[in-house]
């Protein structure tokens, strides 16, 4: 049975990552040309991984989902990323990056990973100059940096609000160069069903060209799973469509343990939902919050007539509006943390002051208008504004801008060791798809860090400590027996699906599933909810296997079917969430759990019985999964609670 | 340098010299036929003769020729390749806010060609390659009285409607064309582009009034 | 809202496709036109009928996935969004809206209104970036680069790669596409030092992959979801020329 061996370098902290460099293995270059290294996703960690193994010299093979590696949903980020370049002069350095992240995360995440990342973000955004990354620059021509989700310091980079698309173009960019000299192929529309294990190792994914609908084996001596967050599962979130967790809850059957699947992160200004054919929630910038001031009205009444349409936000006088952020926490104010400030805002809808449908608060721009001027306000914000303003057909220079938390970020994912590897050999989690570095609440701007970190300056050194032992290993062939069972088993689960011909539709379905894990599962949790979670879900899985209907064939182009296959993962998934929230009985970060809170409603902690990574292993469809527990040791940061007081 | 003219933008390139270059030519002419709104035909007459005589004009006419000639060669295979570009078109016609007559290049370049073509056989190998039209003699020297010509077809009303036709076609033809070309030669300023459209627009304005004058003038008043 | 909806559809890459008419009832009109396809899917399923193909995925106008040709406009009646950014109050009630996959050579159509684009893909692998390993750089502020000269580079990154471009140019052409790439890097100093190379193999390529001619009509850039300027074309054809001339 696997254990759980995080594999952490001996050492102070600060050379725990230079020492591991120093005495890792490595593989020479005559050898890496005989290696093969398949990489499943193209975001930020899957195509900065990919392409930097490729310069390296291994045989890469990418696969992505999408048309084309491009389109990864890492392209979606808007505000920026992290690094402690300290080129403010405003006392920023590696520890205090390592800091910040580890006490945003609630102290659920691993110090010497957590560190790493900090030391390492300085190379990101060297990395990403010197590849054409268009950066905002001040009039000195130098880069400009903003403070972002309430850090002390400025050190976010950006690029107006579209970093997220500009790093990846970078990333796509590096791929692309190793595409054209051969190194890396690329494997578009094509998504991974299931991992080839060959004697316990990970020796090969299976996929669906998602053009021909063919069953394709690919064969290689390492698999890297840079699939990204399962935050779809909610059916509403700010993921793409095609966002899915299916490459990672494939390997949790295989072996890999799945760590703290119950920490998601709710982004607090999103556009909130308007109607049932709604698709997908769009967020806003968290920047908005910089100057925005959020309210609902302080007398229910008002709030009703709102809803009604009797009245309208401006008709309410200052003095009959509640800043509940300001007035709960007079120090950080409207920049709380995304946790708080999201359970805020449930807490007051909840209660019947929400306007809109009910589930929206204000963020009111006047005063920042007032102050600054609306030219200032423009520059800052004008983008946001026009996007609020194509979906909701209202001018956020006049009236108040309506938002809602959803579903944004999952910290949760395969359980890695120091290597990133999952607990089976041979087998590589990075990005959003791992757990390893944001805890229970990963901070704004850092998901760029964790997935350029891991891609490009993380895997490519401690994947070759595993390769190093596999250079007498041949090709392998995708003739083994374990490949044909991998095929068949992935053929009969399309088949059963497919032979369903039920009455209700893979999106009616998932809707219905994804509300009741908002409810149950969401932004907060009770014991009494999650038993009920788990015994629906059981019911909700059974149905769908009896009552789905997928149109047309498995062997063509069928885009029913894909979501279903993610469909019927997703419902898995969301028992696991459960299943795990159901056991940390306390409250951190993104899990709130009712229970357990202070007298003020703020989060609590257990230290004493939680401060550990829950890592479960699936034993078998119709067994519970097992837990794993490893201990989260704080040597060199005093654990504290947050305030925000 | 050498394979330039093989890529797309190469042929553009060229169109867009020769376009501007053909422009010019298109000014001189006008500046010529002018003269045939005197009194007396002689001015326009031993003009013509100057143009049709000058070494330098002749070895300049070789260059006109083949400027005319490329122009046309590789528009229709920039044409030709564009329409292969969309086998499969589209149901609903395009309906994209653009340069309007960009749409119509094509359309008022075979226009136009056919106007050339009349046009050289009226004037050009008349006077040329044949002696159909009549000698004058100024001072002593010999000249083709091509104004009688030129004034005896702009007293036909068919002739002056297809000749004004012609130079509206050519407007449109130049109203994108010219603009264009700078784009083309990569010249997007936004300071000197506007200028340079204003100044696209004068250009046609001066070719396609001082060329339709000409034969209404004629028509009307001599 | 109730509309007319007239579809192409197409079994696959090979099958001869047609026009399909479809009603659809009861659309919100602050749903988004992707949101009134999935209604009309969901009707067509409810019907055992296979669903409308498209390509669509983080319907937030950033992927650069979704794209129709929508009543003869790429991406619709609204200018500087992509068709998930669409909503149907730019519609009336009644209206009819035919719907077309994006058209051109490059552009192979795989099912219904999904049509193949890895062509730009092969543009950007031909040398769409700057040849920079992983690791070795300078740091970051070693080279100051003119905050006009980043937000220029900036304005024609913002490329998504959607094709609305070729698709409205009368051209097939996807000069919109390279000239921004090729403008991103020929502005910072990062990439002046392939700047030759990278027009040239990038021309290159798009001309052999079929692409239409440039007639400066202005199409592509009315139509760009991220209204990105002529002027990175010109920017285009000066370096090409400084590439091949000098």
């Amino acid at each position: 049975m696997a254990t759980l061996n995080s594999k952490i370098p001996d050492g102070p902290l600060a050379e725990k990552w230079t020492n591991y460099k120093a005495i890792q293995k490595l593989v020479n270059p005559a050898n890496k040309r005989k290696l093969d290294i398949i990489v499943v996703g193209t975001g930020l960690a899957g195509a900065s991984a990919a392409a930097s193994l490729g310069e390296l010299g291994f045989n890469v093979k990418a696969f992505c989902y999408q048309d084309s590696p491009r389109r990864a949903h890492s392209i979606a980020a808007q505000g920026g990323i992290n690094a402690a370049k300290n080129y403010q002069n405003d006392g920023d350095s590696v520890y205090r990056l390592f800091y910040d992240t580890i006490k945003g995360g609630d102290y659920r995440s691993r110090e010497a990973n957590v560190y790493r990342l900090a030391e390492v973000s300085n190379n990101i955004i060297d990395q990403c100059v010197a590849q054409g990354v268009p950066f905002a620059r001040e009039y000195g021509g130098l880069l400009d940096n903003r403070s972002f989700g309430g850090a002390q310091v400025s050190r976010t980079f950006y690029a107006r609000g579209q970093t997220g698309q500009q790093l990846l173009l970078g990333a796509y960019g590096a791929l692309s160069r190793q595409i054209h000299k051969g190194t890396v192929k690329i494997f578009t529309r094509n998504e991974m069903l299931d991992v080839v294990l060959v004697d316990g190792k990970a020796r090969g994914i299976i996929t669906r060209n998602l053009i021909s609908g063919e069953i394709e084996r690919h064969a290689a001596h390492a698999v890297v799973i840079a699939s990204g967050g399962y935050g779809n599962a909610f059916f509403l979130s700010t993921n793409a469509m095609g966002s899915n967790g299916s490459a990672a809850w494939q390997i949790y059957k295989k072996g890999s343990f799945f760590a703290n699947p119950a920490f998601v992160q709710i982004h607090p200004t999103c556009i909130p939902v308007h109607g049932s054919f709604q698709s997908k929630l769009t967020l806003m910038s968290e920047s908005l919050r910089n100057d925005g001031r959020i309210w609902v009205p302080k007398k229910q009444e008002d709030a009703e007539a709102i809803r009604a349409g009797k009245l309208k936000p401006t008709d309410i006088p200052e003095e009959a509006r509640d800043y509940y952020l300001e007035r709960r926490y007079p120090a950080f104010g409207n920049l709380v943390p995304r946790d708080v400030a999201s359970r805020a805002a449930k807490e007051r809808c909840d209660a019947g002051f929400g306007v809109g449908t009910g589930l929206a608060v204000y963020l009111d721009f006047t005063d920042a208008i007032q102050r600054l001027g609306k030219e200032v306000v423009e520059a800052r914000y004008g983008n946001l504004f026009q996007m609020y303003e194509k979906i909701v057909d209202e001018n956020p220079y006049e009236t108040p801008m309506m938002i809602y938390p959803a579903i944004h970020y999952t910290m949760g994912g395969t359980w890695v060791d120091y290597e990133l590897m999952t607990s089976v050999p041979g087998l590589y989690s990075i990005g959003e798809s791992n757990f390893s570095d944001h805890g229970a609440n990963r901070l704004g701007a850092s998901a760029l860090m964790q997935g350029l970190a891991d891609g490009y300056f993380v895997l490519p050194y401690t994947i070759q400590n595993y390769l190093a032992d596999e250079i007498r290993t041949p090709k392998i062939s995708t003739d083994l027996p374990e490949f044909t069972e991998a095929v068949k088993n992935v053929q009969d689960r399309l088949y059963r699906l497919m032979n369903i011909k039920g009455k209700q539709s893979v999106d009616s379905f998932h809707k219905k599933f994804g509300l009741l894990l908002w409810d149950l599962v969401g932004m907060s949790r009770n014991k009494e909810g999650l038993q009920k979670a788990l015994k629906n879900f059981k019911l909700l899985k059974e149905e769908f296997w009896k009552d789905i209907r997928i149109p047309g064939e498995p062997e063509e182009m069928n885009p029913e079917l894909e979501k279903a296959s993610r469909v019927a993962d997703f419902i898995e998934i969301g028992e696991l969430m459960a299943r795990d929230a159901l056991n940390r009985e306390e409250s951190c970060g993104g899990h709130f759990r009712e229970e357990f809170q202070t007298e003020e409603g703020e989060a609590l902690r257990n230290d004493k019985d939680f401060m550990y990574v829950a890592a479960w292993e699936y034993k078998g469809p119709d067994k519970d999964p097992v837990l794993h527990k490893e201990l989260l040791k704080y040597e060199n940061i005093e654990v504290k609670q947050r305030n925000y007081k | 340098m050498s394979n330039i003219f093989t890529s797309s933008i190469g042929k553009k390139l060229m169109m867009a010299l020769l376009g501007i270059f053909l422009v010019l030519f298109l000014l001189v002419h006008l500046g010529v036929n002018l003269l045939i709104l005197m009194d007396s035909r002689q001015a326009f007459n031993v003009a013509a003769h100057f143009m049709a005589h000058n070494i330098v004009i002749k070895v300049f006419e070789i260059f006109l020729f083949g400027g005319f000639i490329l122009h046309i060669f590789y528009g229709l295979i920039l044409q030709v390749k564009n329409w292969l570009s969309r086998p499969i078109g589209y149901n609903k016609t395009n309906n994209s806010q653009t340069s309007f007559f960009s749409k119509f290049m094509i359309h008022t370049a075979v226009i136009i060609f056919i106007f050339l073509t009349i046009h050289m056989i009226d004037f050009y190998f008349k006077s040329k390659f044949t002696n159909a039209v009549e000698i004058v003699n100024y001072n002593g020297k010999e000249y083709h009285d091509l104004a009688a010509l030129v004034l005896q077809k702009f007293k036909m009303p068919a002739f002056v409607i297809g000749y004004i036709l012609s130079f509206v076609f050519m407007s449109f033809h130049l109203l994108h064309g010219f603009q264009s070309a700078f784009q083309t030669l990569g010249i997007n300023h936004k300071v000197y582009t506007p200028i340079i459209k204003k100044i696209g627009i004068i250009c046609t304005l001066i070719i396609t009034v001082g060329f339709t004058i000409i034969p209404l003038y004629v028509y009307f008043f001599k | 809202m109730d509309l007319t909806l007239k579809i192409w559809r197409q079994e696959n890459a090979r099958a001869k496709g047609k026009f399909v008419t479809y009603q659809v009832t009861d659309i919100s009109p602050d749903s988004s036109f992707l949101e009134m396809l999935d209604v009309l899917n969901q009707q067509i399923i409810d019907k055992l009928e296979k669903p409308v193909c498209f390509d669509h995925d983080c319907r937030e106008g950033i992927c650069g996935a979704c794209g129709l040709y929508i009543n003869g406009r790429p991406h619709g009646p609204d200018s500087a969004v992509t068709t998930c950014q669409l909503h149907m109050r730019k519609f009336k009630d009644g209206d009819t809206i035919v719907i077309e996959p994006w058209r051109a050579k490059p552009f192979p159509i795989i099912k219904d209104l999904v049509a193949d684009r890895i062509a730009f893909d092969k543009i950007i692998h031909a040398g769409g970036y700057i040849s920079v390993n992983t690791g070795g750089v300078p740091d970051a502020n070693a080279i100051p680069i003119p905050r006009n000269l980043a937000e220029i580079s900036m304005d024609a990154a913002a490329c998504i790669g959607c094709g609305a471009c070729v698709a409205a140019c009368k051209n097939a052409s996807a000069m919109l596409f390279v000239a921004a790439k090729v403008s991103q890097f020929a502005v910072l100093p990062q990439g002046k030092v392939e700047a030759s190379e990278r027009v040239k193999a990038m021309v290159a390529k798009m001309d052999e992959l079929g692409f239409g001619s440039c007639t400066n009509t202005g199409a592509c850039e009315a139509e760009c979801p991220k209204e990105i300027s002529l002027s990175h074309i010109a920017r285009l054809n000066r370096e090409f020329y400084t590439a091949k001339i000098c």
